[in-house]
């Protein structure tokens, strides 16, 4: 694979106990194109997320992230919350993570929270109301404004999150997580319960990502029709190893894909690849 | 809030069943009872152990639970489910909501006119002081409790660290009340941080159990750090606080002479009611401004949820520190107030059940609620004393009460959260939707 790299994972290796969830897993994703990890239930793709977003240390190897100066993270030194402050990593969760009972326009505010941090001062200055933080805080409305627009939310901005829709939930969470302005989206399974129209809808808004801002995006997903359509690249694990990398047509023809995401009944298993072409 | 209108639960309405629920009442009872009532156990004339049984109360205190619970159980059928609507009428229900949006700066208007109202009803004011410090109180536990979902019960700890800090800065060094104050809010807000520095990675109960267990520590450390804090026999003589520093009392010196007016003991009582009245406005004006600022949004999201807090960027730990600290800041300014109020200070006044109370009262108003807070500290302690007419049914009607409050209210007194910024319209969230945090 060639071209400019923005993350790049080499020899990860997990384990829980004497599990081995991942192993010596090595995969680039590339700037400004979007990755997609695939694999039948308990390949390990979640693990991988967890790693590379500091919700689990690996057990072993190295997880690159390049910043678009060309500055160098390693995320597995990292822990937690600095993944998404330094590294700019944004993620989004398999079963949704919303703040229920706080607005939806509220959910975007917090967000960004460590650039109003700054600009409140640590709280010193917003306590006492500097023209400062009133500037920055009517430039994260506007910010909200705008990604909720963008995933049509604009009308539900001062309702409950716990109050929308699942689909619209799922689009909340996006718009979160972009809100955080990252160099790297990660999403899991952000097709999870979607019908098919909103399903299209989530296509086209992953592909304005990609093309308008130019946000490297890298997803796991279990909905063909979105990995075929969307991704540049596509991983794809079996128990806790690649088995498979290259462009979705390549995938999509590979046996050993076929063979392990969906059985060996190849005859059913192509008929659900086609499926999704 | 919609009551439950569904009759599908409808409890089996056969005879056969009746008599079952009956029995098993009846057997609880008997259980229960057949200890505390059936046995009498006391110490004899030469200190030995005597006894003897009283069969016939327990009978018919089992008999009265059998019939008791037919009774209930015909009542319960024939009434059906009891929701809200059936207790408050819905027409009722409207009013207060229309009355709740008057109530804040209406009740604003009659606390700050109390000391005129009742200028010489000293028991009046004294409750009112009473309560007003557990208004302040409340809302600093709110802070930690409500906004940032961290169960503490050892919220005593920073009223019993501001109060002996005035105390004992006061009597050893002289300083006047004005230093002491911020001081003593200060060096609270520091056990905070460093109470919350070790425990504030556990979560729920764990946490809960460790504050708990922080509060009983200070405690002993003040009964047994005899040199420094005086142990049991606490620290008295602290000074009374001044008017920037002149002292309300009988001296030339004093307020009433230099204002040439006649002393009256009711001028100290007055001020230090209006000192508590401040210092708890400006307790509930930092927190709903910080509401509004991002380490307080950052503290209402970590309630609704941690994991995505950290997924954006949020610092966790100290999210959790500042909301700590910031709560304990409050209570160590209410601790000293108590310390200049009551002059006299011991460990005995820092104990669990004081947690347990401003718990209480936190939770009765409706999580993060500030007026919610304000209200449930005027139900608990004014309404407690209303009672006192009662004698020992007082704990009885208080305990009925809180059931019928907790079945009206189930998420306390004012049941829904403001959002913090808005679009176009601030929309109340009910709070069905909030969450309670997990520690």
């Amino acid at each position: 694979m060639s071209g400019d790299k923005i993350l790049s994972v080499d020899r990860l290796t997990m384990r829980f106990g004497g599990i081995v969830a991942v192993q010596d897993l090595s995969f680039a994703a590339e700037r400004k194109k979007i990755t997609a990890l695939i694999g039948p239930n308990g390949a390990g793709k979640t693990t991988v997320f967890n790693c590379i977003t500091g919700f689990y240390k690996p057990t072993g190897g190295a997880i690159r992230l390049t910043h678009d100066d060309g500055k160098e993270i390693a995320l597995q030194r990292l822990n937690d919350f600095r993944i998404a402050k330094q590294a700019k990593v944004a993620r989004t969760f398999q079963n949704i993570r919303l703040f229920p009972g706080m607005t939806v326009l509220e959910n975007l505010m917090v967000a960004q929270h460590n650039m109003l941090m700054r600009a409140s001062g640590f709280t010193l200055l917003g306590l006492v109301g500097a023209p400062a933080y009133r500037d920055a805080e009517k430039r994260a409305i506007d910010l909200a404004s705008d990604w909720l627009k963008r995933v049509n939310l604009l009308d539900r901005a001062d309702d409950a999150a716990g109050n929308l829709a699942y689909g619209d939930q799922r689009r909340l969470e996006i718009a979160r997580a972009m809100c955080t302005v990252p160099a790297l989206l990660c999403l899991d399974e952000p097709a999870a319960g979607l019908n098919a129209r909103e399903s299209a809808a989530l296509n086209e808004l992953l592909l304005s990502i990609r093309n308008d801002l130019g946000t490297s995006i890298l997803l796991i997903e279990h909905d063909m029709s979105v990995v075929m359509e969307i991704s540049d690249h596509i991983v794809v694990m079996d128990h806790g190893v690649k088995i498979a990398q290259g462009t979705p047509r390549e995938v999509r023809d590979d046996p050993k894909v076929i063979a392990a995401y969906l059985g060996t009944d190849e005859e059913e298993a192509v008929a659900v690849m086609e499926s999704g072409s | 809030m919609t009551a439950p209108s569904t009759h599908t639960t409808k409890p089996a309405t056969g005879i056969a069943a009746l008599l079952k629920t009956a029995v098993i009442n009846a057997l609880i009872a008997l259980v229960l009872f057949s200890l505390m009532v059936g046995i009498r156990t006391e110490a004899g004339s030469d200190g030995q152990l005597t006894y003897w049984t009283r069969f016939g109360e327990l009978a018919s205190l089992v008999a009265a639970v059998f019939g008791g619970s037919i009774v209930i159980e015909l009542l319960r059928q024939w009434i059906g489910p009891a929701g809200t609507e059936r207790l408050v009428p819905p027409a009722l229900q409207k009013g207060v909501s229309l009355v709740g949006r008057y109530l804040a700066p209406a009740l604003l208007i009659f606390t700050l006119l109390v000391p005129v109202i009742f200028y010489n009803q000293r028991y009046i004011l004294d409750l009112a002081i009473l309560v007003l410090t557990y208004v302040m109180l409340g809302w600093g536990l709110n802070v930690v409790v409500g906004l940032a979902g961290l169960l503490d019960l050892g919220y005593v700890a920073f009223y019993a660290v501001g109060a002996y800090s005035y105390a004992l800065l006061a009597t050893n060094f002289g300083w006047s009340f004005w230093i002491c104050l911020p001081l003593a809010g200060i060096l609270a807000a520091f056990w905070g941080v460093l109470l919350g520095f070790p425990v504030l990675r556990l979560r729920g109960d764990y946490l809960a159990i460790v504050t708990l267990a922080f509060g009983e520590i200070i405690r002993l450390v003040l009964i047994n750090w005899q040199d420094l804090t005086g142990g049991p026999n606490g620290v008295s003589g602290i000074p009374r606080p001044t008017l920037f520093g002149i002292p309300l009392d009988r001296s030339d010196d004093g307020l009433a002479a230099k204002l040439g007016i006649e002393y009256s003991a009711t001028h100290r009582i007055v001020f230090l009611f209006y000192l508590i009245l401040a210092l708890a406005l400006l307790t509930n004006w930092a927190t709903i401004r910080l509401r509004r600022l991002p380490i307080g949004r950052a503290w209402e999201a970590l309630r609704e949820d941690e994991v995505a807090c950290r997924a954006l960027g949020i610092n966790t730990t100290t999210t959790k520190l500042t909301a700590f600290a910031t709560g304990a800041m409050f209570g160590g300014f209410a601790g000293a107030f108590f310390a200049t109020r009551q002059g006299f200070i011991s460990p005995e006044s820092f104990t669990f059940q004081e947690s347990a109370l401003v718990l209480a009262i936190v939770v009765l108003g409706g999580m993060g609620s500030q007026l919610g807070v304000a209200l449930a500290a005027l139900a608990m302690i004014g309404g407690f004393e209303l009672f006192r007419g009662l004698e020992t049914y007082r704990m009885l009607v208080f305990g009925w009460a809180m059931v019928l409050i907790m079945i009206w209210r189930p998420r306390g007194l004012v049941g829904h959260r403001a959002p913090t910024v808005y679009l176009k319209k601030a929309q109340a969230i009910s709070s069905d939707l909030v969450k309670e945090g997990h520690g």
